[in-house]
């Protein structure tokens, strides 16, 4: 979902009820920042916008929280969760487990369930935890060898052809 | 498995299956599309994706595309290779996505010969499936794309949890990754100004309302596309459903309104229509967005037969072709705004005095 003032993602769902009814927005940070801010122009933007994001969003009471919550990443892709909320995508399948919580909420809030009920795969992983660990072992073998550790890089490649059923050399 | 390469040049000449305004209703609806959001499990989304693993996600989805698609008459294009102002016009066509067309790195996308079905690669998600159809015919497009889906998800393995079912870059898609629009055209609801009351139900019943190219875009042409927000929780023929049930209502209310306008303001309606294709047929120079403003009043004109002498056929291809990426596809040459502007007057002569060779202006 985009923004609904640019064309960047939406990363806040804001409920506003101060005009009587419930109005939905979804905003970018830079346009959810301008929108909390804009009513009151001379208070210190900081502590309010911290309190009505952590609010809107539901994912802590203080900005403490808020603030060890961004700091949080998922161990396969390695994206933080504040990445995720500044640019509005996850990083890979296992951080609709590793942000389970955070994103439940988000779903019910996005979806008003968060059960699936439809279509299946007609070809399903054989193990789910082989396809999280191949995520994990592509971005370590990239780090490897972007660091010149040619040596961890090609245990990594032999870990990988080890899970997909290749040759072990 | 045999892959063609598709022919830009003549099918900027063509024109799309779903524009040929044959389907049901399709006087108001111009199209019924349905797109699935896919990601390989094995892989990272792509925010996260390295150039490394984009190549091997295009490489992997591509043979399962093509292998899936021999029944389908795919055509497979490069779009990291293509031309700005070749991707530009893929976006035009509503073959790709505007942020398809923008993103970097290894991407493509497979089109059938009648431009129903496009597979893009490497967009939002690793797969993106659209299947497009002319007029009200939504059930007919999800067949066909449950079909597409299950080819393609015999040749790969994607990510799906049995509590989130398919799962996605944006949770927003999450659970069927389906998204389900019908494009209308609402010139009357527009004139008579009822059209903010429609959106605001709409949006009360959870439908998203959008412009012309989707997400960020402006309702050019008094086009608009209505689409499901919600994509977990129920499933893909309830969502058809939760779609195709309200577009009776809103085709009925622009009928009304067109009644309406024809009762209440006969000569002020025709003189509209009039003047607009008249505009149209002698304009020297003239933008895209008056282009689109003026064929929206001819394309009702004609609805109603108070213009005889043109088809809707003629009319969705106009609104497609005088697009700026078209244009100069169908031109041969790149053309600055000014001489855009020369063209797409020259062409829209060209196609709508055809018959009567009343055209005043130069001819190439």
């Amino acid at each position: 979902m985009k923004c609904q003032k640019c064309e960047k993602p939406a990363t806040f769902h804001i409920t506003e009820l101060t005009s009587g009814k419930p109005q939905e927005l979804h905003l970018c940070e830079e346009c959810a920042r301008e929108y909390l801010t804009q009513p009151e122009g001379n208070e210190a933007p900081a502590p309010g916008l911290a309190g009505q994001l952590a609010q809107h969003l539901a994912v802590g009471q203080t900005a403490q929280e808020l603030a060890r919550l961004d700091q949080q990443s998922c161990p396969v892709c390695g994206i933080t969760f504040f990445d995720f909320r500044n640019k509005g995508r996850l990083g890979c399948p296992h951080d609709y487990v590793c942000f389970q919580a955070e994103l439940e909420k988000l779903l019910l809030n996005i979806h008003g369930e968060t059960q699936h009920v439809g279509k299946r795969p007609r070809r399903t992983p054989v193990d789910t935890d082989d396809q999280t660990q191949l995520i994990r072992l592509r971005r370590e073998m990239k780090e490897a060898i972007d660091d010149e550790h040619y040596e961890r890089a090609s245990e990594l490649r032999d870990q990988m052809r080890k899970i997909k059923g290749g040759p072990d050399q | 498995m045999v892959e063609r390469q598709l022919d830009l040049e003549s099918l900027a000449r063509r024109c799309g299956e779903w524009l040929r305004g044959t389907g049901p209703q399709s006087d108001i609806v111009m199209s019924s599309r349905i797109r699935l959001a896919r990601n390989l499990a094995e892989f990272p989304f792509i925010s996260r994706a390295t150039a490394v693993d984009r190549n091997e996600i295009e490489q992997t989805l591509r043979g399962a595309v093509l292998g899936a698609g021999s029944a389908l008459r795919l055509d497979y294009l490069d779009v990291n290779l293509l031309e700005g102002i070749d991707r530009q016009f893929l976006v035009e066509r509503q073959l790709i996505s505007r942020e398809h067309a923008e993103s970097e790195g290894a991407r493509g996308v497979a089109i059938d010969s009648g431009e129903q079905v496009s597979l893009m690669i490497n967009e939002e998600d690793h797969l993106r499936i659209q299947v497009m159809h002319s007029g009200l015919d939504l059930r007919n497009a999800w067949a066909e794309m449950s079909r597409i889906d299950d080819l393609v998800g015999e040749r790969a393995t994607y990510a799906f949890s049995e509590k989130l079912g398919y799962l996605t870059a944006c949770p927003t898609n999450v659970g069927t990754g389906m998204r389900v629009s019908v494009m209308l055209h609402l010139p009357a609801l527009v004139l008579t100004r009822q059209i903010e009351k429609v959106f605001r139900s709409l949006q009360k019943i959870n439908l998203a309302v959008r412009g012309l190219y989707g997400e960020g875009s402006q309702a050019m042409g008094d086009f608009y596309q209505i689409s499901n927000q919600i994509t977990l929780g129920k499933s893909e023929e309830q969502l058809v459903e939760q779609v195709g049930d309200v577009v009776p209502f809103i085709i009925d209310y622009e009928r009304r309104a067109r009644e309406a306008l024809i009762k209440e303001s006969h000569e002020n309606l025709h003189d509209r229509v009039s003047r607009a294709y008249g505009i149209l047929r002698t304009a020297q120079t003239i933008s895209s967005e008056e282009t689109m403003h003026l064929l929206s009043s001819v394309r009702m004109g004609v609805n109603l037969g108070l213009i005889n002498d043109l088809e809707i056929p003629t009319i969705n291809q106009l609104f497609i072709h005088t697009q700026p990426a078209h244009l100069q596809k169908l031109r041969g040459v790149e053309l600055d705004t000014a001489d855009r502007n020369i063209e797409r007057a020259r062409y829209l002569r060209r196609h709508l005095n055809k018959d009567d060779g009343r055209d005043t202006g130069q001819q190439n």
